[in-house]
């Protein structure tokens, strides 16, 4: 479906410009990723600290933090995500219109970093809404973030408009809304999303092998 | 600042009958607690809060411990105009079941209301005369006391990469849990 580079070049000397709507259009959305404006704990000071001037994450199209999810694209999961929060950020990545995408930053966003075997800690946000990009660090710092930012622009610029491995907004059949999970008795119910994060595959931690 | 004993001898020459017991540390610090009954602990902490010599002011800290036999609660006092302290004062409960009852010091020190909520989440003691007694950092609902050491996290040990020791234990518990499951995926 691309046009051919070289022809593309070739035809730009002539003063023709050649593209496909699919490449215009994953170029607008790559370079105006708003996020929202939503921190949880002291990795949003790193996030805070990349939409500043030294690191200016402007750059990237991504200078107007929205105040209200129904004006965000992407959500940034930044800090970690008690058991008494997860509902309220499942509910916020609901009221996100799509197109919408989640970075998970840090290791308490990921996997409860070094909370995780707290009685009030989640387990990595990615059990109940479907994360675009990880990042690792304790916090990150910005330059990380900026790289999972490129990374994601290079995920949405690698997107087909049409056919397998469309973006959700585009596929009817996807899944639209993500359950809200309820406080119960001695934890969160569902405790997962299945839809969303399928029993994983490493199953056995280490010294774990003869079972 | 006076001793821990000369502060008993001085709660019982005002309250008779108070019966207040001294718990001594035996470590470097040598921070020496008083342990009240509760039923006369509300009487005492009013004493020792307007004691002119005393004037313990300020409650810097009320925490929970969790005993074989109890539930105990230490609160830790200060003077501001006297500049002295601490003054340590503890609480034990009947049991650990159903007499969890202790009186609360929020009457005497408003900030001990926050800590006090965050004893009944976390260890589960009644705070009996606190204005607004809910849980604080767990949700409504939530049965369980986290801090107490029989307290069991659910069982969501289904994804644990780099388990050890305890993890370990629990994680394998879970996936033979889930082997025995007919139609389970376990093994695959």
């Amino acid at each position: 479906m691309a046009v051919d580079e070289g022809l593309k070049i070739e035809l730009g000397k002539q003063g023709v410009f050649v593209t496909t709507i699919e490449e215009l259009y994953n170029w607008g959305r790559r370079n105006s990723i708003w996020p929202m404006q939503f921190g949880l704990a002291c990795c949003a000071i790193e996030m805070i600290a990349t939409t500043m001037a030294r690191y200016d994450l402007a750059r990237f199209g991504a200078e107007v933090f929205r105040p209200s999810p129904r004006q965000a694209d992407l959500m940034i999961v930044s800090g970690t995500v008690t058991k008494k929060m997860a509902p309220q950020v499942v509910r916020l990545y609901n009221q996100m219109a799509e197109p919408k995408y989640v970075i998970a930053m840090g290791a308490c966003a990921i996997s409860g970093g070094p909370f995780k075997q707290g009685y009030n800690v989640l387990k990595g946000i990615d059990r109940y809404i479907p994360v675009d990009v990880h990042i690792p660090g304790c916090p990150p710092r910005p330059e990380a973030l900026i790289q999972a930012f490129m990374t994601l622009q290079k995920k949405i610029d690698g997107q087909p408009l049409t056919g397998e491995g469309r973006p959700r907004f585009l596929d009817a059949a996807q899944q639209g809304e993500f359950p809200v999970p309820v406080f119960g008795e001695h934890d969160l119910e569902p405790a997962s999303n299945k839809g969303v994060w399928p029993l994983p595959m490493v199953k056995q931690g280490i010294g774990n092998s003869k079972s | 600042m006076k001793t821990v004993e000369e502060i008993k001898s001085a709660i019982e020459a005002v309250l008779p009958g108070a019966g207040v017991e001294i718990v001594s540390n035996l470590s470097p610090s040598g921070q020496h607690s008083l342990r009240l009954k509760p039923e006369c602990a509300l009487a005492v902490a009013k004493f020792l809060r307007d004691d002119a010599e005393l004037k313990l002011d300020y409650l810097s800290n009320a925490t929970g411990v969790d005993w074989p036999e109890s539930l105990e609660a230490v609160y830790h006092l200060y003077s501001v105009e006297k500049k002295h302290g601490p003054v340590i004062l503890r609480m034990k409960t009947a049991n650990r079941t159903d007499q969890v009852e202790l009186p609360s010091l929020t009457p005497i020190w408003r900030s001990a209301e926050f800590q006090e909520r965050e004893i009944f989440d976390l260890y589960g003691i009644v705070f009996t005369g606190h204005p607004d007694l809910r849980r604080l950092l767990m949700w409504e609902g939530f049965k369980d006391h986290p801090m107490r050491r029989d307290y069991r996290e659910p069982d969501d040990f289904e994804y644990e990469p780099t388990a050890h020791d305890e993890v370990l234990k629990r994680s394998t518990e879970h996936q033979a849990a889930v082997a025995g499951q007919p139609g389970s995926e376990a093994g695959a």
